[in-house]
């Protein structure tokens, strides 16, 4: 009966929808593959992938920091997560693009206590839109990454470790071989969506004038008018990207899952990518 | 083998180890008993350093546990050394404490690969014939979670053992096992101390102490109250704290 009344809703809403000609679908056709949007699509992929990998990066380092003896590591990491996860992320990306090249004219790398200059640019000219992009949502990223990483460490039974220094190993040689791949399985699924969550936040660089998917669009409907339309493509590839990112969690959960006594379920992706596969033979 | 002179362990204010004294000879088996909270596991994992002593001496076949004498000062050695030391230590767990993502062929080639830098042909070809000699040769590809807790004891021995350790560490090594468990993971034990391995084993099984052990150790509230050969110390112990806890555990 629930399922009636919303049905009923929801059909509703589409009809409404189509009448008003709420959206254009030739617009919608038009500039779906058009030049600019798949520019766009193309750097919020490539922004988003780059930014995520290096804030994994981060997260690793950062959270053995934070799980190390010596307290000046630990107050480092400490701070970097206060830092980077208390303070938006908007307010970081305006920071790199507007901030650092205000303050600091040339980015100059010298050998330390020398005045052998092996690097010198203009800031404005190192401080790309994409660069002040890739360094905001990384270094945010890393932030958030790096408490993921480490709930999956401390997941890890302390016997493993045990074990391992009983047998001679040292103890990055425990990190990186027994406790990490075993942290895996707790810090994937929340890895996944915050690859996914990255997608859509890369949004965010519109505002500094990086040119991804939503500023694509943005840019397209300021000229032609047509916001819908336009928002209407940029909601599709921002799905279509999601759901290529789902998929790759699935297996890459399954991957990490190995050694479990209870083996997963086929979820929710797996009855999903297997209804097309049926829909696609018939 | 294992020379321990009056080794005193305190985790904070509480002192654990208050002066044990223990000499192990190789090809030795020692057992040691002892109430829970007597400082028996917190002395086994001295001997590896997998625990720092706070006093005394304890040495591995001639050399100190942790550190290095230099003239009549001792230095703690480096994270590296101390690895390396272990290497020549075999241990065994309580709860086995295999690596859950590898299989149990890996558990067992992965320290003769990454830490003696093992060919991996050879690691395979020995570790095959461990999982063989404690009687799991067809389990090689099963996973921890998908054995038995007596099996995952074995496979742990075999890890151990693929070290070719001089020295081998049993801490309750079957106190997590159902009882109809015990009896496999004794036998492989049984079978290594005939070997003529050295062992020092934390346990309950009174059984096995008087067949197989060499010496008894009995250990009370940091102290080791009474040793001798495993027939002398049951069947006629001296102190009354080791009749009293004999009489609750025979």
């Amino acid at each position: 009966m629930s399922a009636v009344v919303v049905l009923a809703i929801v059909a509703w809403f589409v009809r409404a929808a189509l009448a008003s000609h709420f959206v254009d679908g030739r617009v919608v056709r038009q500039y779906l593959f058009s030049p600019l949007i798949l520019k766009g699509a193309r750097n919020t992929v490539l922004v988003a992938i780059l930014s995520q990998v290096v804030g994994v990066i981060l997260g690793v380092i950062f959270a053995v920091m934070r799980l190390t003896k010596n307290p000046v590591l630990k107050a480092v990491s400490g701070f970097y997560i206060w830092f980077f996860r208390g303070t938006p992320v908007l307010l970081q990306l305006f920071f790199w693009f507007n901030g650092v090249p205000s303050v600091f004219k040339h980015l100059t790398i010298a050998l330390p206590f020398t005045h052998v200059v092996l690097y010198s640019t203009p800031m404005t000219t190192f401080m790309t839109p994409f660069m002040a992009a890739f360094l905001g949502l990384a270094l945010n990223e890393g932030a958030y990454m790096a408490e993921i990483v480490r709930a999956g460490i401390m997941s890890v039974d302390e016997g493993q470790v045990e074990a391992a220094s009983a047998l001679g190993m040292t103890s990055g040689a425990t990190t990186r071989r027994i406790v990490l791949p075993q942290a895996m399985r707790v810090i994937i699924p929340p890895t996944g969506n915050e690859f996914i969550s990255m997608l859509k936040t890369s949004s965010l660089a519109s505002t500094i004038t990086y040119v991804e998917l939503l500023r694509a669009a943005g840019d397209i409907y300021s000229t032609n008018l047509q916001p819908v339309p336009l928002l209407v493509d940029a909601a599709i590839w921002y799905l279509a990207m999601t759901t290529v990112a789902s998929i790759g969690q699935h297996y890459l959960e399954r991957h990490y899952a190995r050694g479990q006594a209870r083996e997963m379920t086929p979820g929710f992706l797996r009855r999903l990518t297997g209804n097309l596969a049926l829909r696609g033979k018939r | 083998m294992v020379l321990a002179e009056s080794v005193q362990k305190w985790f904070g204010r509480n002192e654990v180890l208050r002066g044990i004294d223990l000499r192990v000879e190789p090809g030795e088996v020692s057992v040691i008993i002892g109430p829970s909270g007597s400082g028996k596991s917190t002395f086994l994992r001295c001997i590896n350093h997998l625990e720092k002593i706070s006093g005394g001496r304890l040495s591995v076949d001639g050399e100190l546990v942790g550190y290095r004498q230099q003239g009549d000062r001792i230095y703690e050695l480096k994270d590296k050394e101390v690895a390396r030391k272990r290497s020549e230590i075999g241990m065994v767990f309580q709860r086995f404490n295999l690596f859950g993502h590898m299989t149990a062929l890996e558990n067992i080639i992965e320290a003769p690969r990454h830490v003696l830098g093992r060919d991996r042909a050879t690691a395979i070809e020995r570790g095959r014939a461990l999982l063989e000699r404690v009687g799991l040769g067809d389990r090689a590809d099963a996973y921890p979670a998908h054995l038995s807790g007596g099996q995952q004891q074995r496979v742990a021995i075999a890890r151990a053992l693929a070290m070719d350790p001089k020295l081998m560490l049993f801490d309750e090594p079957t106190s997590a096992l159902d009882p109809e468990l015990v009896g496999d993971v004794l036998e492989v034990m049984k079978t290594l101390a005939g070997d003529g391995m050295t062992m020092v084993v934390v346990t309950h099984e009174m059984g096995f102490a008087r067949e197989v052990g060499d010496q008894l150790v009995f250990i009370d509230e940091g102290v080791v109250v009474e040793r001798g050969t495993p027939r002398d110390v049951i069947a006629s112990p001296q102190h009354a704290r080791t009749q009293a806890f004999l009489s609750k555990v025979l």
